[in-house]
């Protein structure tokens, strides 16, 4: 990795780009006056909430900016020329030449229609730097250096017979394909698995230093930023608010939006058991159509001043670290991360509220010997897919394929895994959105695995679920006093109007909604205020167990941490049952007492949290401890790493035996001839593995 | 927990009002049309100068004059009143077909796509089955073999014209229930109807009331052309279709079967007009520009 020295002349210098919108409902100033400059051969991070114009920053950079936006002010200046005057030929040159751009969403930056080695080849040949010949030729290579197996094979396929990491190698094979001079990364691995996740990083970070391509990385994740960059831009509300190099501004950080956002993911390499609240900045991000006056910051943030009435600059307090707040520019120190909680209590009671809960935290050796609450005993859920052909075989997609799970009563027990690996099945199989293939699933002692609708209904009340999405999960056609309410008089929990209409304020007032909110449609809150009425829906009736399927994993960090901590709170009130479901790790090693860990709908290993995290018995749990990044700099390039290889197979052909085999490091023939049982290995661990704890 | 505020609604700004009113202006010009022939149907007997029925031979096809604005047919009936008459006829067929036809199309639709596997089967089967003959024929046949009359003529364009409800409102409830808020409802016990028509439905109407308002003009056409051949109405009923039948070999008296050709034209275009302005309306990538 190369560092930019200060004196070298930038390759790219954006000096206060301001780009604004202007719409119906009047001027949204996404980027308003963003100063930031890239040397050759650097790698700078771009952090920062949805809304804070990150993206829309990395558009302006290659002028993609279409109506009703606009750069209104500003210079960008590339190896000497204003990109801001280019014209057609020019600007078409630029990009895809010198600058090339890699988004976040795989499955549609490809052209579905054109074969990869059209796409490869036309992008080279465009430039005019290849024949069309040498350009597949070129092709052919660059998809091998990008790590895609027999890659003269995959220049002649389609995209869809791709997966979306292997779209990303595509997208990352065209990015260098005319050998640009730098790389606009937007969210490239925000859609991929933490596995492959890894994998591309890994790659970012050999291109950079094989080619010496300066990157621009844009990540809401401080994780994925300290894996690769060296240097970091945090934006907040269209603005600069903190610059530095990585190591120092991640342990660091001068703005109290870079702290909150440091202290609001939990960390795998930190953990302090019993403590179990994040800290968080309240609010959600100001709207951009009017942002507010002064330090933009100041309404959320929990060491404002009088000073702050007045905006601050962003202001170099140390060669190459710069800050945009009054308080710490004056000297003041923000509570080290990590330790924050008492600290920040002490400066603002606000905060102290809030963080002053003491909560005590079953230990987890415990949670584990209550009442039984759910047992599911091999459980399968196949669906049958179309045949190929009329005189194919009917195939079979394996989405759980014999899981045994036992949930007592007051515990969380944690569900992770990589996409298709049958979590989000497994989860409406418990609540009976599905029905069973297959096994038994028996709540409360009662057998449901294949109970109709009026049986299962008086179990509803007891059994509810939180959803991922909170755009699709509410009725866009209802009120919040309707989704409430409905379920209420339904199951006959309220008996007239006033009374149900007692009970949801009271809902809303649980997870921190003002009453108001139950005239309102869904559609005029934010995605964490609509989880909250998602919470309040589930809370409804009265539960004692939630399935939560990813109920984060659409969120902000700090919107995240805010729900996590409502989780908890709920919990502690209403002494709750969760199943969480989620890909990220460390927060299901924050929530969960016990861990199971899936692959392709089998139970690999299933372990209280700490055991999980201390000593990993199967090699796949350890390959998702390492691949998962830790937000600090520093951390992260010392980390001893366990990188696997390859991509999950299908779910539809599995492979014998172990079906961890086809990418376990430590396989042996064994694995492929016999199917290692789940067995306990340690008090409370249980592992899938002929080999436990070798690796 | 702190309540969090919510942000209070956009004051919409006097250009936004009037970028508003030259985007629909087309829409609100349909409005008036169709607002104007409503007054007309319901106040035909007022504002009519003659009876429509009433036969003058002696003064049988005068041109437009004082007397008689829009002239007499070959009867010496007076046209302007007929063509008031007419438009009775016309917006009743026109919206009794659409309307029951929506309505029954949409459940089937419905409750095919939400049921899935065999129920989906036979019902999308059946609404094939229709469509696979050429709509005006088939409910020429079936008009003819029910007998002439405006209600048999409603009932023959009713069998043909549900299909397509049918098949729009089992696309738009597929992408419905396959949404979380779905599976939420599941979860919290609701039965399948009150899951179906309290929940998915309601989502799913919005293109439906669009298809139906370009749906009227198309369908008053379409009565108004089987009127032309013969089937809509018994005869001394004033329609429109069968007035332009009665004046299109009138040559010379041009004003038999003009004017109410331009009634038709202009009641087809205003539901066209209103029917664009509520798709724009409800679709916010239309709506943007």
């Amino acid at each position: 990795m190369t560092e930019g020295s200060a004196d070298s002349v930038p390759i790219l210098s954006v000096e206060d780009l301001r780009t604004h919108f202007f719409t119906d409902q009047g001027v949204v100033r996404a980027v308003d006056g963003v100063t930031f400059h890239v040397h050759a051969g650097e790698t700078l991070g771009i952090v920062g909430e949805s809304g804070s114009g990150k993206s829309i920053t990395a558009k302006s950079v290659i002028r993609l900016i279409e109506e009703p936006g606009r750069i209104v002010s500003g210079s960008i200046d590339f190896r000497g020329r204003n990109i801001l005057t280019l014209e057609g030929g020019a600007l078409r040159k630029l990009r895809g030449g010198e600058v090339a751009m890699v988004f976040q969403d795989p499955m549609t930056s490809l052209n579905p229609v054109l074969k990869i080695a059209k796409q490869l080849v036309e992008t080279m040949v465009e430039h005019g730097r290849f024949t069309p010949k040498a350009a597949l030729a070129r092709a052919v290579d660059l998809l091998g250096r990008m790590g895609i197996n027999a890659p003269k094979r995959a220049v002649d396929s389609y995209p869809h017979q791709f997966s979306g990491g292997m779209r990303q190698r595509v997208m990352l094979a065209m990015g260098f394909s005319n050998e640009p001079v730098l790389l606009i990364a937007d969210e490239p691995t925000t859609a991929l698995d933490v596995t492959i996740q890894a994998q591309i990083l890994d790659l970012l970070r050999e291109l950079n230093a094989d080619f010496g391509t300066a990157i621009i990385l844009i990540s809401h994740d401080l994780g994925v930023i300290a894996n690769i960059c060296s240097r970091i831009v945090v934006m907040y509300a269209g603005e600069v608010v903190e610059e530095g190099p990585a190591e120092k501004l991640l342990a660091e950080p001068k703005h109290p939006y870079t702290w909150a956002l440091l202290n609001a993911v939990p960390r795998l390499d930190r953990h302090t058991p019993g403590e179990k609240k994040l800290v968080t900045i309240e609010g959600t991000p100001p709207d951009p159509a009017q942002w507010p006056d002064g330090c933009r910051f100041r309404p959320r943030c929990p060491f404002a001043v009088d000073a702050c009435g007045k905006h601050p600059a962003l202001q170099e307090f140390e060669p190459g670290r710069a800050a945009r707040c009054w308080v710490t520019q004056a000297g003041g120190l923000l509570p080290a991360v990590g330790v924050a909680a008492d600290a920040s209590a002490a400066q603002q009671p606000r905060a102290a509220a809030r963080s002053n809960v003491s909560y005590a935290v079953a230990d987890a050796a415990s949670a584990t010997r209550g009442e039984v609450l759910l047992e599911l005993r091999d459980v399968k859920k196949h669906f049958p897919l179309a045949k190929t052909s009329y005189f194919g075989a009917p195939r079979v997609l394996h989405a759980v394929d014999g899981v045994d799970l036992t949930v007592f009563k007051g515990e969380t027990v944690g569900l992770v895994g990589e996409s298709g690996c049958g979590k989000s099945t497994l989860g409406r199989l418990i609540v009976r959105l599905h029905e069973p293939t297959a096994g038994s699933i028996a709540y409360g002692g009662v057998d449901i695995s294949h109970a109709n609708s009026a049986t299962i209904r008086p179990l509803r009340r007891r059994l509810q679920m939180i959803f991922q999405d909170p755009y699709a999960s509410l009725n866009p056609r209802m009120t919040v006093g309707q989704i409430l309410g409905g379920p209420l008089q339904f199951h006959g929990m309220t008996q007239d109007a006033s009374s149900t209409s007692m009970r949801v304020r009271e809902l809303l007032d649980v997870v921190g909604l003002p009453a108001q909110a139950a005239d309102r449609f869904p559609h005029e809150f934010s995605g964490g205020q609509r989880q909250r009425i998602s919470i309040a829906r589930a809370l409804a009736v009265s539960p004692e167990f939630i399935v939560a399927d990813e109920p984060i994993s659409a969120l902000d960090v700090n919107i995240q941490a805010q729900i996590i901590n409502l989780l908890i709170d709920l919990q502690q009130r209403f002494a709750l049952t969760y199943l969480f479901i989620a890909h990220d790790l460390a927060v299901v090693r924050h929530v969960s007492d016990r861990i199971v860990v899936l692959y392709l709908g089998k139970v690999m290993e299933v372990a209280p949290a700490s055991a999980l995290f201390a000593a990993p018995l199967h090699p796949y749990t350890k390959s998702l401890i390492s691949a998962a990044p830790i937000p600090d700099a520093a951390v992260e390039r010392k980390r001893e790493r366990l990188r696997l290889t390859g991509e999950p197979p299908s779910a539809i052909d599995l492979p014998s035996g172990c079906r961890f085999r086809t990418r376990c490091p430590i396989a042996a023939s064994r694995c492929a001839a016999e199917i290692p049982p789940l067995t306990e290995y340690r008090p409370g661990q249980w592992a899938a593995c002929h080999f436990p704890g070798k690796l | 927990m702190t309540a969090i505020a919510i942000p209070q609604t956009v004051v919409v700004p006097a250009s936004a009002r009037r970028r508003w009113l030259r985007r629909y202006a087309l829409a609100v010009a349909g409005g008036a049309v169709i607002v104007f022939w409503f007054a007309v149907a319901l106040f035909a007997p007022v504002i009519s100068p003659y009876n429509p029925e009433f036969v003058d031979i002696a003064s049988r096809l005068q041109p437009p004059s004082h007397a008689h604005w829009l002239g007499t047919d070959a009867l010496g009936r007076d046209v302007l009143s007929r063509v008031f008459y007419g438009s009775r006829i016309s917006l009743i067929a026109g919206f009794s077909v659409v309307v029951i036809s929506a309505v029954f199309g949409t459940v089937l639709g419905a409750i095919a796509a939400y049921a899935r596997g065999r129920v989906e089967e036979l019902l999308m089967r059946v609404t094939d089955l229709v469509l696979c003959f050429p709509p005006i024929i088939l409910a020429m046949a079936i008009a003819a073999a029910l007998g002439i009359g405006t209600t048999n003529t409603i009932i023959a364009m009713l069998i043909v014209w549900w299909p397509k409800y049918a098949r729009l409102a089992r696309s738009l409830v597929l992408v419905q229930r396959a949404q979380e808020y779905v599976e939420a409802a599941h979860v919290l016990g609701f039965g399948h109807g009150h899951i179906l028509f309290r929940h998915v439905v309601p989502n799913a109407v919005g293109p439906l009331i669009v298809m139906v308002t370009l749906d009227l003009g198309n369908a008053i056409l379409v009565f108004a052309g089987l009127s032309f051949l013969g089937l809509g109405v018994v005869p001394p009923t004033p329609e429109w279709g069968a007035m332009v039948a009665e004046g299109r070999e009138l040559v010379q008296q041009w004003w038999v079967a003009t004017f109410p050709g331009l009634a038709i034209l202009s009641v087809v275009m205003g539901f066209n007009f209103v029917g664009d302005g509520i798709r724009d309306w409800l679709d916010p990538h239309a709506r943007r520009r």
